[in-house]
């Protein structure tokens, strides 16, 4: 194996013992886990005869909702937010990150090594999340819901909404790894992003393609109409296709995370004293 | 020690090539508006190397500096040669103690150490030898399993004396090394110190506590405000402080006639007897001039000289001077 596998390797054994089990990270893993919980009292309450009738068709709408407006908007956000912008942020808050910095390791391959743990970690809470919370929602249909699953369109939806929380992972865990190198506090990158990723729908269709959410958006299998009033405001633009929107934002992360290693070869270790 | 660009002496007193040596080239490094050195050259050869000032002095800052933490506003560096902007170079030839009481979460004293040999692109084995040979240095093998956090004070400062030097660093530079140990850890990382000193290794040290490193110092970086204020052997830097007469006590059966002779003679500015009476501690402004006079009468007079050292050339001696203050306590 050479040096610099090697390398990341010690980077990326060193960062997942602190990421995936982080105390002070516990409200990232509320975030993730919280849906599954809601999924899990959906299907307990649906095997109950009180419970109101409903189909497998409005499940998966609901899931679509609580996808869109739960799992991209707010928590794969702000995990990736907690996550990601802590790499750097959090060591040096702890004064820790000298450590990395006395050791002879390129730059470039500590922020890769981190930004690999730090993915691992999202992609396990998040996409793992969502597709437990899939898999559960519709459970209490029994085996009319294995059905959807293995012969409808409900294992292609299944692997949509996996992928896309896995590019969410990518792409949002490469903005916030990088404003984690820039900014003290992660709460105004992640302000000023959130803001602009919120207002895509009502943005031109050009600005609209500077955003992640608007690439994933276009990969969900299930698309969520705006309701009334604000639909009138709503832009629509031509939706990238799929062999677009994956390279693309692939690109976009790979191009901000090479920007992050160059800047970390610049960074000081200064923790304020 | 010197000015970087004019060479410098070892400790044994031997010419030290450029590439062996630490040196700062007009080297300065402002915080915003704030001061953190200016200005300074030097030349630093192998050997333990004192840091010595008051909080705010620019210690921390030099040595940040040397470990290519932090970058000079202007100026230039080399560390054997090495410029600190190419870490994949500089770090397998540094190694370095922070300040800090503080510890990558979760990790045991061993995993402390092994965890960051890997990243030095050790193999396995290779890396388990030089934790096990490092934690056994600092006598931390038996605790080797039990997290840093739940370590004493002084114990986690071992782990990180021990992760410093885990790689065989050439350069080993502490930053306060000696805060937290008990007087017997602090003499036996003295002792460790001092070893390092021998094997040729550049030792950079800074320390609050004066009469312990001054002990082992080979040189002494004297800092004051950001500024160089005085470098190189303690006694040489003794020598330059002109204005303050040097203090000598000599131990001797008649010290009541010796003073008597050296004050006729004129080469004394001050005598205290001994409260022992068989010693005399004296000022003068010309030790050489005074070592010749010495001589003389114990040649005319058969005086009995028992011992004769001088009283005043200790870093702590020297910082008083030149920075004021109470050394021992800053």
């Amino acid at each position: 194996m050479n040096l610099w596998m090697r390398q990341v390797g010690g980077v990326l054994r060193l960062e997942l013992k602190k990421t995936l089990v982080s105390r002070r990270g516990w409200w990232v893993y509320l975030l993730a886990l919280g849906p599954v919980g809601l999924s899990l009292m959906h299907w307990l309450m649906g095997m109950s005869a009180t419970f109101g009738h409903h189909s497998i068709g409005e499940d998966s709408l609901v899931f679509a909702g609580l996808f869109h407006f739960y799992y991209l908007r707010l928590g794969i956000f702000f995990g990736c937010v907690g996550i990601f912008s802590n790499l750097f942020r959090g060591e040096m808050l702890e004064k820790t990150l000298h450590y990395y910095y006395m050791t002879p390791l390129r730059r470039e391959l500590l922020v890769a090594g981190k930004y690999l743990a730090g993915l691992i970690t999202a992609i396990l809470l998040f996409a793992g999340s969502t597709a437990l919370s899939f898999l559960m929602l519709g459970r209490h249909f029994g085996a009319a819901y294995t059905d959807y699953i293995l012969h409808g369109p409900g294992l292609s939806q299944f692997g949509s909404y996996v992928l896309v929380a896995t590019l969410a992972c990518v792409g949002y865990g490469a903005v916030f790894l990088m404003s984690g190198l820039f900014f003290r506090n992660p709460m105004i990158p992640a302000a000023v992003v959130m803001v602009w990723e919120n207002l895509n729908p009502f943005l031109p269709s050009v600005l609209k393609k500077v955003s992640v959410i608007f690439y994933l958006k276009n990969l969900c299998p299930v698309e969520i109409p705006i309701p009334p009033p604000f639909n009138v405001m709503v832009v629509d633009a031509d939706p990238t296709p799929f062999w677009i929107a994956v390279p693309g934002l692939l690109a976009l992360s790979i191009i901000l995370l090479i920007y992050a290693g160059l800047s970390a070869r610049q960074t000081e270790i200064n923790y304020g004293e | 020690m010197s000015a970087a660009g004019n060479g410098a002496m070892s400790a044994t007193g031997n010419a030290v090539p450029q590439e062996k040596m630490i040196t700062f080239a007009n080297v300065s490094r402002f915080y915003g508006e704030v001061l953190g050195i200016n200005n300074v050259s030097l030349a630093i050869p192998p050997g333990v190397t004192s840091l010595v000032g008051p909080n705010g002095s620019g210690k921390t800052t030099l040595m940040n500096l040397m470990a290519g933490l932090i970058h000079p506003s202007q100026g230039e560096i080399r560390v054997l040669g090495i410029p600190p902007e190419e870490p994949e170079r500089l770090c397998r030839a540094v190694g370095y103690c922070a300040q800090f009481d503080a510890y990558p979460k979760g990790l045991t004293g061993y995993q402390f150490i092994y965890s960051f040999l890997r990243m030095f692109g050790f193999s396995h084995e290779d890396s388990d030898r030089r934790t096990l040979e490092s934690l056994e240095t600092v006598g931390l093998v038996e605790a080797r399993n039990r997290p840093v956090a739940a370590y004493s004070k002084g114990m986690r400062q071992r782990a990180k004396l021990a992760q410093a030097t885990a790689h065989d660093p050439q350069v080993v530079i502490l930053d306060e090394p000696l805060n937290g140990l008990d007087p017997l850890a602090r003499a036996e990382a003295i002792a460790l110190f001092e070893k390092w000193g021998k094997m040729g290794r550049h030792v950079i040290v800074s320390s609050h506590i004066l009469h312990e490193v001054d002990r082992i110092s080979d040189q002494v970086i004297l800092l004051s405000q950001g500024y160089v204020v005085a470098e190189g052997q303690i006694q040489s830097v003794r020598g330059e402080v002109k204005d303050q007469p040097m203090q000598i006590l000599v131990r001797c059966d008649q010290p009541g006639q010796l003073a008597a002779q050296l004050f006729a003679q004129g080469k004394v500015v001050e005598c205290k007897l001994h409260t022992d009476g068989r010693g005399l501690l004296l000022r003068t402004t010309d030790a050489d001039a005074f070592y010749l006079l010495l001589n003389r009468i114990v040649m005319d007079t058969g005086l009995v000289i028992e011992s004769i050292a001088p009283a005043d050339d200790d870093v702590n001696s020297v910082y008083q001077y030149l920075i004021g203050g109470e050394g021992a306590t800053i």
